[in-house]
């Protein structure tokens, strides 16, 4: 999420929280007096980091992943997963975990004073496997990752593993790892820092960074209740209970909800985070004073992003590389996203089947995509905390109109939400064709409800990774069976052998004709599409999304 | 769609007028306010954001010339 300037525990956090301790082992590379050699050593065992070595271990990998604590559990921090990141996790194998154990919800609501103003569905549509989002604790998220992690032995997963020093060759690596028997150096080809806002790892390799910081600070509690909320997100604009500022609402599993109050800039957070303080202003709001802390912190939020995102061997994803408020889950969830993008490129990479050269194509689409949701955070902060009093007044006026119009009602910015980035990439081959609608080269794959030939219901999600999650031809039945170069899987519609489309969605929401073919990357975003493609064509196509041209 | 600054009106001044009574009466702060939705209202039906951006680039550099002129008075 955002960065934390004054996070601390209240002092009556609850001791139940769910919280996992893991034990440090002494493993054998500390051993030996030479660092011994790794492809990947990936830093910060968070969501992001977690997911980035499933992903590489799946691909056949072996993965060093250090974090310097020995523990998950603490509090409070991201907490809605988009419908793009449990796609991901359904590729990683812990997608139905996630979504079992979170709360589903698509539907927010504005209000504004005590009126409700109007609400939105992310997810209007029948047909996706994944819904909008779930809000889940990150440490349960944090817990199930481990638990995949320990069942791929190609991870090896170090706790109370500190990185202390960073040397940079031109081939690799060498990182200073101090641990509780003392320090060892170990070496990768590649490293990836996944250490988090205050990223040790970019210091090191001298990138400070400055960005935008908001002075509005944000009174951040989950509180453990059990209330007959919908599960919504509720945004209000100056609430009777809150007078002049915005709030927030949100159902986390196990009767938790956060919520999150704007605060002066010149709230004392040494004042505002004391329990008896907290406790009268949530009241106000739900009013009744039955519930029970289980986190509050206090948060200003910083927007920015590193200029470069890979500093030699060296590459940064998640929080390390960009932050911003948390208004549209822009950030674990972007974070996600740069893990998926950066998975399948190393991977190609350390195999020599790509030049080191496609790895750059991760910082022109995961900067772009940073830029994006940077620009879509500040708006919404702004929106919540207006910099001038102009910038107020055109916000009342936003607000006063949108009670009456539908325009007024699309400005008023409680945070939108994330969304997959659209990659202008080099990546990418142009449309040939003439297309009325579907998804253009370097979008996300949308979803679609699939028959297999056994008439068992199943969706175009999980046929991509049934296909192993490599590049893999969408191909919509012409007759013939569609010709693809090597290693190439193919996801075949309507073809005698292959899915059915009983509803249709499928060949809707891809424009498709008999012979329309879709070449997906790796991590499901289109490469190329055809009206009616050769073997030539989609092995054009190939080389330049695997960074051959 | 380029911004038109052709006159658009049949009568222009009833145009000018319309919105010249609308801020009657009002003080400072609720023409203001007038302004600011009025703005935003005729923003979404022009519905165009090269035009909006256009207009904006002429409103601003109207006043960066008054700017220049009051400067260049005073000297």
């Amino acid at each position: 999420m955002a960065q934390r300037e004054t996070a601390q525990t209240a002092g009556q956090a609850n001791a139940s929280q769910a919280k996992v301790q893991f034990g440090y082992r002494r493993h054998p590379d500390q051993d030996y007096g030479a660092p011994v050699e790794h492809p990947v050593v990936v830093v910060g065992a968070g969501p992001v980091g977690l997911s980035l070595a499933i992903d590489l271990a799946q691909r056949g990998q072996k993965v060093v992943l250090l974090d310097d604590a020995d523990r998950i559990g603490d509090g409070s921090r991201a907490i809605c997963f988009s419908k793009r990141a449990l796609e991901y996790w359904d590729r990683l194998g812990v997608g139905d975990r996630m979504v079992e154990k979170g709360a589903v919800w698509s539907v927010g609501r504005i209000f504004h004073g005590a009126s409700e103003l109007y609400q939105f569905n992310l997810l209007p549509e029948p047909g996706h496997k994944r819904p909008a989002f779930i809000n889940l604790q990150q440490f349960h998220a944090e817990a199930y990752l481990v638990d995949r992690v320990n069942e791929l032995p190609a991870i090896s997963l170090r706790w109370r593993n500190k990185v202390t020093a960073l040397e940079s060759r031109n081939d690799g690596v060498v990182l200073t790892v101090e641990t509780p028997d003392g320090s060892y150096r170990l070496s990768g080809q590649y490293v990836v820092a996944c250490d988090g806002a205050r990223s040790s790892l970019r210091r090191m390799v001298g990138a400070e960074f400055a960005g935008q910081v908001f002075e509005d600070q944000f009174l951040i509690a989950d509180v453990k209740m059990t209330a007959a909320f919908p599960t919504e997100r509720w945004f209000w604009f100056d609430p009777p209970f809150h007078a002049g500022r915005s709030a927030l609402l949100h159902k986390q599993p196990d009767d938790v909800w956060r919520i999150d109050l704007q605060l002066s800039r010149y709230a004392d957070p040494g004042v505002e985070k004391q329990p008896e303080n907290v406790r009268p202003r949530i009241a106000r709001m739900l009013g009744h004073d039955e519930f029970e802390f289980e986190w509050i912190s206090l948060y200003k939020f910083q927007c920015r992003r590193m200029e470069r995102f890979i500093h030699g061997r060296v590459i940064f994803a998640g929080d390390s590389a960009h932050q911003v408020s948390p208004f549209g889950a822009r950030g674990a969830n972007s974070g996600l996203e740069d893990a998926e993008n950066l998975a399948w490129k190393l991977d190609r990479v350390l195999r020599g089947q790509s030049p080191e050269s496609l790895i750059e194509s991760y910082h022109v689409e995961r900067s772009a995509a940073a830029d994006e949701n940077i620009r879509e955070s500040t708006r919404a902060t702004d929106f919540m905390a207006p910099n001038s009093h102009q910038e107020a007044r055109l916000r009342k006026a936003v607000l006063s109109l949108a009670k009456e119009t539908e325009f007024g009602k699309r400005m008023v910015n409680g945070g939108r939400l994330s969304v997959p980035s659209v990659y202008d990439t080099p990546l990418s081959s142009a449309d040939s064709d003439t297309w009325r609608s579907g998804p253009c080269p370097g979008s996300s794959m949308p979803d679609a409800p699939l028959a297999t030939s056994h008439g068992e219901a199943t969706f175009l999600t999980d046929a991509f990774n049934v296909q192993g999650k490599r590049f893999t031809l969408l191909s919509f039945a012409n007759g013939g069976a569609a010709e693809v170069p090597d290693d190439v899987g193919v996801v075949s519609i309507g073809a005698t052998a292959g899915l059915a489309d009983p509803q249709g969605l499928a060949r809707q929401r891809y424009d498709a004709e008999p012979g329309t073919s879709y070449l997906l990357r790796p991590d499901g975003y289109i490469a190329a599409r055809f009206r009616h493609p050769t073997r030539d064509m989609i092995a054009a196509a190939l080389a330049r999304a695997a960074g051959h041209d | 769609m380029a911004l038109s600054t052709s006159s658009n009106f049949a009568k222009p001044d009833d145009a000018f007028r319309a919105v010249v009574e609308a801020h009657r009466g009002l003080s400072e702060t609720e023409s203001a306010d007038l302004d600011a939705a009025l703005v935003l209202i005729l923003a979404n039906h022009i519905g165009d954001i090269g035009v909006l951006r256009e207009a904006i680039a002429l409103a601003k550099r109207r006043m960066i010339e008054t700017g220049q002129q009051q400067q260049q008075q005073q000297q």
